[in-house]
């Protein structure tokens, strides 16, 4: 699976609060929906200008504060194809595994890359490409493997189920 | 070598008789919160069509984040939950007006030590204050144990961080909480399972210790563990109304405790007895200072409630403070108690009389704008001082209005002077 898009890039400590406002939380259920809204309250252009395949490239510990989901799921919605990150925090890292939308820690990468650069990300390889040069990053274990190749665990659950239906 | 209160708890709860930092296990969690966010957990689960919930009884829902419902929607998605339960027969179900999730599960002691509790909450951590291990999971996440009764989870390395020393008169938990995220940073527990020890923790009431877990989620830990002891037992007994002395066995019957020699990861030793109360400004949980470098910031808004500290002892300060005076005419006090349990105790001891004879607004249990959801969104260009747990932009719901997060004492004292105060200077 790869990855290829423009470079949006943000600072530590992103909060899952400006990444979707929690007062849409019980208001909007549709994905695309949410994507009009994803990091409405760190950067204001990013919903309208996202394109397909555009990665996020952000510094340590992102994604922290709530639980919610929708900080991954808009983003998705929106287009990002991977969140390139020094690190991330441990609820939205999961939830990106889970929502199919890797979450790749690779600081040398983030140094590297620069606002509205071009970027490949191949998950086979475990690299990313950019005009900086090749980094690696460690693979993912298998069973986030099989999460993010299902498309998220909700259809990873499915294959499994109807495995055992068979 | 020993081994940490996460690892110990999770070992056990795998079937394993030992397991390492970094190790993934299957878990199954002896209890799995969601509160408004069910609705949205339902109709991810029904994608995968099954008739039947797998246990029923080890889920708890709990309405506290928009509730009573503030538009149509939210009243939507508490209809579909409550057929949901009605539907799948799920006991642990507390409708609007209970009060804040955290709160209410511990106050109907289905909180034990040695515990696994997964919520999708992020503020889960909450439950260590009773000994158990609480994590925040996500909304798919709790689908698929819903659907399973497991889910996979990383044995974290484990931080300790030991506080010893007296606190001052006007220092509680809240303080002592912000001071660890202010010097550590937000990142620093990430992944982490944090043992809190010493004697200055072993010392706070049962309600005070609640706010430590709860406010180390800002830490970025996994979970956050205090040691269950009589407190923990008295509070509950006292909530449960149950002088029963099997209680106690039945309590403690799952509990566990680091082993002495156990490895960390990382130590921490904080000495408090020379704390000042603090404050976390804008716009982020570390970026906490001493009470006087903000002292005299005009604040618009204060809010006494969440899960943080909105318990009675913090009424309670809150109505001693405010006691014959009233809160400054260009700010609004709004208080909104845990939970319903709170509420009554605080009319039965004369704290909401205290309240609002001092002009505050007083809100039905629940996460009140914490999130904002409703019940006291800002305006732009105002300012909040709060005793949530997060100060993020927009957070409360308006992307440009500050909010300081403060203990209950500094949060009563600010509302009668319309600036940051420490509460001394009103004795």
């Amino acid at each position: 699976m790869r990855v290829s898009g423009k470079v949006w890039k943000y600072g530590d400590n992103v909060n899952t609060d400006v990444i979707f406002p929690g007062k849409y939380t019980y208001t909007l259920s549709e994905a695309a929906e949410m994507a009009l809204h994803a990091l409405e309250d760190l950067d204001p252009t990013f919903a309208t200008a996202v394109q397909p395949g555009d990665v996020i490239v952000a510094g340590r510990n992102w994604g922290c504060g709530s639980s919610r989901e929708q900080a991954v799921i808009c983003l998705k919605a929106a287009g990002v194809g991977a969140v390139i990150a020094v690190s991330f925090a441990r609820i939205f890292y999961r939830n990106a595994i889970n929502n199919g939308l890797p979450a790749i820690v690779c600081p040398a990468a983030v140094a590297a890359l620069e606002q509205g650069q071009q970027v490949e990300v191949d998950l086979a390889a475990a690299e990313i490409r950019c005009a900086a040069g090749v980094f690696s990053f460690p693979p993912f274990p298998p069973s986030v493997q099989r999460i993010l190749a299902a498309g998220g665990l909700i259809p990873y659950l499915k294959q499994l189920l109807a495995a055992e239906r068979l | 070598m020993g081994h940490t209160f996460a690892e110990k708890l999770l070992a056990r709860n795998a079937g394993l008789t030992c397991v390492q930092p970094g190790q993934v296990i299957d878990a199954t969690p002896d209890l799995v919160l969601s509160h408004d966010n069910t609705a949205a957990i339902i109709r991810t689960w029904r994608q995968l069509e099954l008739p039947r919930v797998k246990h029923p009884e080890r889920l708890a829902i709990v309405l506290d984040h928009a509730a009573p419902a503030p538009t149509t929607q939210h009243a939507q998605n508490h209809a579909e939950i409550r057929r949901f339960v009605a539907e799948q027969g799920i006991p642990h179900f507390f409708d609007v007006g209970r009060g804040i999730c955290h709160q209410v599960l511990c106050e109907e002691g289905l909180i034990r030590p040695g515990m696994l509790v997964l919520g999708a909450d992020s503020h889960s951590t909450h439950y260590g204050a009773l000994g158990a291990f609480g994590a925040g999971i996500g909304r798919s996440e709790v689908a698929a144990l819903w659907a399973t009764g497991t889910l996979w989870l990383r044995v974290p390395e484990s931080i300790k961080i030991t506080v010893t020393g007296r606190l001052g008169k006007w220092i509680s938990a809240k303080d002592i909480g912000l001071y660890i995220i202010g010097q550590l940073g937000a990142e620093a527990g990430n992944y982490a399972s944090l043992e809190l020890h010493g004697e200055t923790i072993a010392q706070l009431s049962m309600e005070s210790r609640f706010v430590l877990p709860n406010l180390m989620a800002e830490m970025g830990v996994k979970n956050a563990w205090l040691a269950p002891d009589q407190v923990s037992l008295a509070w509950v007994r006292a909530q449960m109304q149950d002088a029963n002395p099997d209680l106690a066995e039945h309590f403690f019957a799952q509990a566990v405790y680091p082993d002495p020699d156990a490895h960390y990861a990382a130590e921490f030793a904080f000495d408090v007895s020379a704390l000042e109360p603090q404050v976390a400004c804008p716009h982020a949980v570390d970026n906490v200072v001493p009470i006087a470098q903000v002292a005299g910031t005009q604040v618009h808004q204060a809010f006494i409630g969440t899960c943080t500290n909105a318990r009675l002892e913090d009424l309670a300060v809150a109505a001693r403070i405010l006691q014959g005076r009233r809160v400054h005419p260009d700010t609004r006090l709004l208080v909104i108690p845990a939970s319903a349990r709170v509420l009554r105790a605080a009319v039965r001891e004369g704290y909401l009389d205290a309240l609002l004879a001092a002009g505050a607004v007083i809100g039905p249990p629940g996460c009140g704008p914490c999130m904002g959801n409703h019940l006291g969104v800002p305006a732009p260009g105002e300012v909040t001082i709060s005793t949530a747990n997060r100060n993020f932009r927009g957070r409360m719901g308006t992307r440009d209005a500050d909010i300081y997060l403060a203990s209950p004492a500094v949060v009563a004292a600010s509302a009668v002077t319309g600036r940051i105060t420490h509460p001394a200077e009103l004795e």
